[in-house]
């Protein structure tokens, strides 16, 4: 080959590379610094940041926003944290619809609509994830970051052989130590996903918070699902919940089981643990992360449907019934919302001199019937500083 | 731990701007057309990483 044709095609080579790399690089990083709009409800108080409560976290990827709602009268604080799985998205809806509708006639509600923002601007790699997802809503379509189980590697790297749980000792799997659900109660001088979780442990600390709620999504392969995972300090508030929301509200029961106490790193053990407040985690079934589904888009995402998920269940081999209807994003976030209201109201009456009353946050039925769009705002009509970016 | 991780994520991003390097000096280098259109695709892992897109 003569000289002049061998750099011809090197060229070509590397400017085909070059093409490729901008490409890649475009979409991902339009994924890490994807913006969500969140319209400041009725009931929003003050926005503060993660930071407030551990400033070593200022500036960094989760810094995230902490929605306050405060009824100004004496009460009880309910916390309400989604997107510790950003890949299970019926956990950071419904929280973004308690911070878009919620009003608090008594006591306060705090919520954190993305707990591991850092998860939220990766996908799995390997699992052809789709970068985001579309929520169809009144004025328009919503647009949200799909997320992985892990904090990005961006922000966390390297993982240790092995990862030791603090200051449990717990031996865990070495990507664990980017699980926001496997760090509690977190670390000062720990990695991103360590430092976060010691920040919600000292922002649990500060305000004083009464009930603390998990929200998470679960294949059903998986045999904690359709659940409430109570704290010993909470198993009286997670059975009654349960009972209720299985006899009176839900087509297929919500259970309740006991968090293991020699399980560690686990919000429903460390928060009840190693503060005052009482540690719930909810799981709602989604078939997408099941590891026999078929086509994984966005499609599967929300509608819940998949007919090799289907077909495990004729087999017997889930945890969780699945029929064609699937198991759609408004069912799941409607169990979500339900099963907050009811957590809060159980324990009000259980307390009565420390009421936390919550209203104006749609019920299992009526996010079904109206679906989840309807309860997002359009930021366009509302006033600039209305607005906060997720 | 965190400043052992940051000491090792320098040293990384170090270690992929030197083999970045090479490969474009293996690709400017190479007489073999396929060398070179392998160097090219391998690299571009190594530049994603380097400008910490990916």
């Amino acid at each position: 080959m003569s000289y002049k044709w061998l750099w011809t095609i090197k060229i070509v080579a590397l400017c085909a590379a070059g093409v490729a790399m901008v490409l890649a690089g475009r979409d991902f990083y339009e994924h890490r610094h994807f913006k969500e709009p969140v319209v400041l409800g009725p009931g929003v108080t003050k926005v503060r940041k993660l930071s407030k409560y551990f400033s070593p976290l200022k500036g960094t990827t989760n810094d995230c926003n902490i929605y306050i709602l405060d009824s100004g009268k004496p009460g009880s604080t309910i916390m309400v944290i989604g997107g510790t799985h950003p890949e299970e998205p019926g956990a950071n809806l419904a929280a973004e619809i308690l911070v878009e509708n919620a009003k608090v006639d008594r006591g306060r509600l705090i919520v954190a609509i993305r707990a591991n923002r850092s998860a939220s601007t990766v996908t799995r790699p390997g699992d052809a994830y789709p970068r985001f997802y579309h929520i169809s809503t009144d004025w328009g379509i919503k647009k949200f970051r799909m997320g992985d189980r892990w904090s990005n590697s961006l922000d966390s790297w390297p993982d240790p052989e092995v990862y030791v749980n603090y200051p449990s000792g717990q031996m865990l799997a070495y990507m664990d130590i980017r699980n926001l659900n496997r760090t509690w109660p977190g670390k000062s001088n720990g990695t991103i996903t360590e430092q976060t979780c010691y920040a919600f442990i000292q922002l649990i600390k500060q305000e004083q918070v009464d009930v603390f709620i998990d929200l998470h999504e679960a294949e059903l392969e998986y045999p904690v699902i359709s659940t409430i995972v109570a704290n010993q300090n909470a198993e009286e508030v997670a059975a009654m919940v349960s009972m209720t929301l299985t006899a009176a509200e839900f087509k297929r029961p919500i259970g309740m089981e006991f968090s293991p106490k020699t399980l560690h790193g686990l919000s429903h053990r460390e928060v009840g643990d190693f503060t005052d407040a009482l540690s719930l985690l909810c799981e709602a079934p989604e078939p997408f992360l099941d590891r026999v589904r078929g086509i994984t888009d966005e499609h599967l995402l929300l509608t819940g449907k998949d007919p090799f998920v289907m077909e495990a269940g004729k087999h017997g081999l889930l945890y969780e019934k699945i029929d064609e209807n699937g198991w759609p994003i408004d069912v799941r976030v409607g169990r979500h919302c339900s099963t907050i209201l009811e957590i809060a109201k159980v324990w009000s009456d259980m307390h009565p001199d420390q009421v936390a009353a919550i209203g104006n946050v749609p019920r299992y039925a009526e996010v079904i019937e109206n679906r989840v769009g309807h309860y997002f705002h359009n930021p366009a009509d509302v006033p600039a500083d209305q607005v906060i970016y997720e | 731990m965190t400043i052992v991780n940051m000491v090792v994520m320098i040293v990384y991003h170090i270690i992929s701007v030197f083999i970045a390097f090479v490969l474009i000096w293996s690709i400017i280098k190479t007489k073999d057309v396929q060398e070179a259109i392998l160097y090219c695709i391998i690299l571009m892992p190594f530049i994603l990483r380097v400008l910490h897109i990916k």
